[in-house]
């Protein structure tokens, strides 16, 4: 949330620290400011200020016509906000938790992803669906899983999934600005796990372009989200030179970054929360044996979530990839 | 040809016991003295088990949970309605609806610690788990419900789902296959005024909840949700026709949210403390134990006497609870299906040796 005090110190500064919550509201203050068509809804986005406060302050700033308290209903909060973005509005709808994005599933992959292409260009939807994501906080039933996959795996949509503040701040106006429709995934994990300088100017980051998190010579680490930090942690203990690369985009992926990394390291583990069968770590896994298999000195090796519910709290740590990570970067070394 | 109406519908409201303790004698349902003291020693179990709950739950020893405190009558009411072959289907709010159907409260703590063997209901508590997604349930119960019907079973199927709940599709479907079939079963909305942050009249603009049930074509009744003889007689005559073939109803039960959401939620950020003071007058608790004092039926020994029973067997709960310790890793891979398929076990096999699930 930003405060007075806070933007009084950006003034000053010109930069601030802000974690992630910080930075993603502070891209909604500044492109609500700039863009009038610019929309929050959701549920307990309005006076509550979101249940992770990503919204806090928008509705005493912008209003109740702009920053809007819905009626509980998933499909009604996205399927509405497709016919806002039609009709010339930049909806960024909030689901409060990805957990119960799956009724508004078929808004999604039945309506927003098809409508640019069902109207031969004649109608589009310029919308973001936000929602925070992933393991890590032993939160209740349904609302720890990373099932980003099934929007990557739907033609017409864009995922994209920051890690890190300025990350966040610069995709999420990246995404409202963007003509299509946005999956913008957060790790809650990390919400308030980083803090680092933030610019205080709007700046977009690119959507489709990874980002070399940390350099290095033997073996490519290629992650997202959460798992991005644990990849570098991980980088920390072992004993070769890891480079771990952010992909910061699902779709469209950043595949020269990937295959220019790999042709430096020649081995590579692909790290992820969501369950192994049809993660999106087999998509990259295949997009390597397509594009550089001469290249590889080693197999591609996944360490991911398991093919199991997630777990409630007392075996959250069993389910998230953790020392699991080295194991998997040592594989590839001495295979 | 002259307009003319095609459709009137009226909602009644009930009320017996207000929270003046004013009785209307004439409503009063078939009630023994031991029935209303078991159901208030059920309300005040449930109060104090959320009581201890939010203690340990402040101490970092269990996880998010979604207190009653305020609602018991509704569940209490209900479910003390309900006959033992009857099923009942929870949201994620419904502990004193548990408990009236028998569900160890170790259980509940289990699985608010985050160990999903609270999860697994004993074979003679007919019961479904919690539903967390919102009105998610409400289908489920409307197809178990369905299945009685099938097998010419007299029996219903009680759900619980919150104002919230009724803007969501599963609910309006499910009140039409309800009445669509003629289902033996008995919807029940805990309009507590709040989903989260977001108050009722926000919710939807129809005046009452109950209403809605009038254009599926089943009927519906608003009761003072802090009654607990309103709840119980509305629930019991709703069990009885449903039961003798006359289709499902859709109980609105006027209450109010007296705690945060859930322990993750901070209700000052939405609402007044004077509008939560307001509606403790209203507390269910205190009105049937003004009830039972001026009938004579409970004395200050009574009271002292329950409340170290109920403090002793929650803490004996609790110790139940704390006792069962980790489960092993496998817990997570067994009950994925019948049979394990080869992926799982090779994910297992690579785990296995890590022990339990503590790091
Ligand atoms: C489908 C779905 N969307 C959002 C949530 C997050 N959430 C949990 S409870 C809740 C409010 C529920 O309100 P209501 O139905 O009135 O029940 P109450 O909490 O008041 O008992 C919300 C939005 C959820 N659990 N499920
Ligand atoms: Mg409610």
């Amino acid at each position: 949330m930003i405060t007075q005090h806070m933007l009084d110190k950006i003034q000053d500064y010109k930069m601030a620290k802000l974690n992630i919550v910080e930075a993603l509201n502070l891209a909604l203050n500044q492109e609500m400011e700039k863009d009038d068509s610019v929309l929050v809804l959701g549920e307990d986005v309005g006076i509550d200020g979101g249940v992770f406060r990503v919204t806090e302050g928008l509705y005493k700033k912008f209003g109740k016509d702009r920053v809007i308290d819905t009626p509980l209903a998933e499909p009604g909060i996205v399927g509405t906000s497709i016919g806002l973005a039609v009709n010339g509005f930049k909806p960024v709808a909030e689901i409060q938790f990805s957990g119960f994005i799956y009724s508004a599933f078929d808004q999604i992959v039945s309506h927003a992803a098809r409508i640019r292409n069902r109207s031969r260009g004649r109608f589009t939807c310029p919308l973001v669906v936000r929602a925070p994501y992933s393991g890590g906080i032993k939160a209740l039933e349904h609302h720890s899983e990373s099932m980003e996959n099934i929007f990557v795996h739907t033609p017409g949509l864009k995922v994209v999934i920051p890690s890190t503040p300025s990350d966040a701040k610069g995709l999420l106006i990246s995404a409202i600005r963007d003509p299509d429709p946005v999956i913008f995934y957060e790790p809650k994990r990390i919400y308030r796990a980083i803090k680092e300088e933030v610019n205080e100017k709007e700046y977009t980051i690119p959507i489709g372009k990874a980002k070399v998190a940390k350099e290095g010579s033997d073996v490519t680490l290629i992650s997202w989200g959460a798992m991005v930090r644990e990849c570098l942690e991980a980088a920390e203990k072992v004993e070769a030179s890891c480079e771990v690369i952010d992909i910061r985009t699902l779709k469209p992926l950043d595949i020269d970054a990937i295959i220019d990394s790999v042709k430096k390291t020649g081995r590579v583990v692909i790290v992820h929360e969501a369950p192994k069968t049809s993660g999106f770590g087999a998509e990259i896994t295949a997009l390597i044996n397509e594009k550089a298999l001469l290249n590889l000195q080693a197999p591609v090796k996944r360490v991911t979530g398991f093919d199991t519910i997630f777990p409630y709290a007392k075996m959250e740590s069993a389910y998230l990839p953790d020392e699991r990570i080295e194991k998997g970067i040592r594989e590839v070394l001495e295979f | 040809m002259p307009k003319k109406a095609v459709f009137k519908g009226t909602i009644e409201y009930l009320q017996i016991l207000n929270e003046k303790g004013r009785l209307d004698e004439r409503l009063m349902p078939s009630l023994t003295k031991n029935d209303v003291i078991r159901m208030y020693e059920l309300m005040v179990f449930s109060r104090k088990l959320d009581d201890k709950l939010l203690a340990l739950q402040r101490q970092g020893k269990i996880g998010t949970f979604a207190q009653v405190k305020g609602q018991e009558a509704c569940q209490v009411g209900s479910c003390y309605a309900m006959k033992q072959e009857d099923w009942m289907f929870p949201a994620f709010r419904e502990t004193a609806a548990f408990l009236t159907r028998g569900l160890p409260a170790e259980m509940i703590i289990e699985t608010i610690a985050g160990d999903e063997r609270g999860n697994k209901i004993p074979e003679d508590v007919n019961c479904f788990t919690y539903s967390v997604p919102v009105a998610g349930q409400i289908l489920h119960a409307v197809g178990f419900a369905w299945g009685f019907k099938l097998r010419k079973e007299r029996k219903a199927a009680v759900v619980f789902f919150g104002d919230g709940a009724t803007s969501k599709g599963d609910f309006h479907e499910g009140l039409n296959f309800a009445g669509v079939f003629k289902i033996p079963i008995v919807f029940i909305c805990q309009n507590n005024q709040y989903a989260i942050s977001v108050p009722r009249e926000k919710q939807t603009a129809s005046e009452t909840i109950a209403q809605k049930a009038l254009a599926y074509g089943i009927d519906g009744i608003q009761v003072d949700g802090n009654d607990l003889f309103a709840v119980f007689k509305a629930t019991q005559e709703a069990l009885k026709n449903a039961k003798d073939g006359k289709g499902a109803k859709l109980i609105e039960c006027v209450t109010y949210r007296l705690g945060d959401h859930t322990t993750a939620d901070d209700a000052s950020k939405y609402r007044t403390k004077k509008e939560v003071e307001e509606w403790s007058k209203k507390d269910p608790i205190v009105r049937i134990k003004k009830y039972l004092e001026s009938k004579k039926y409970w004395k200050k020994e009574d009271e002292e006497k329950l409340l170290k029973k109920v403090e002793e067997r929650i803490n004996e709960a609790v110790e139940k609870a704390e006792k069962i310790g980790m489960p092993t890793r496998e817990d997570m891979f067994k009950y994925m299906y019948k049979e394990m398929p080869w992926y799982l076990k090779e994910q297992l096999e690579e785990v296995k040796d890590a022990g339990n699930g503590s790091k």
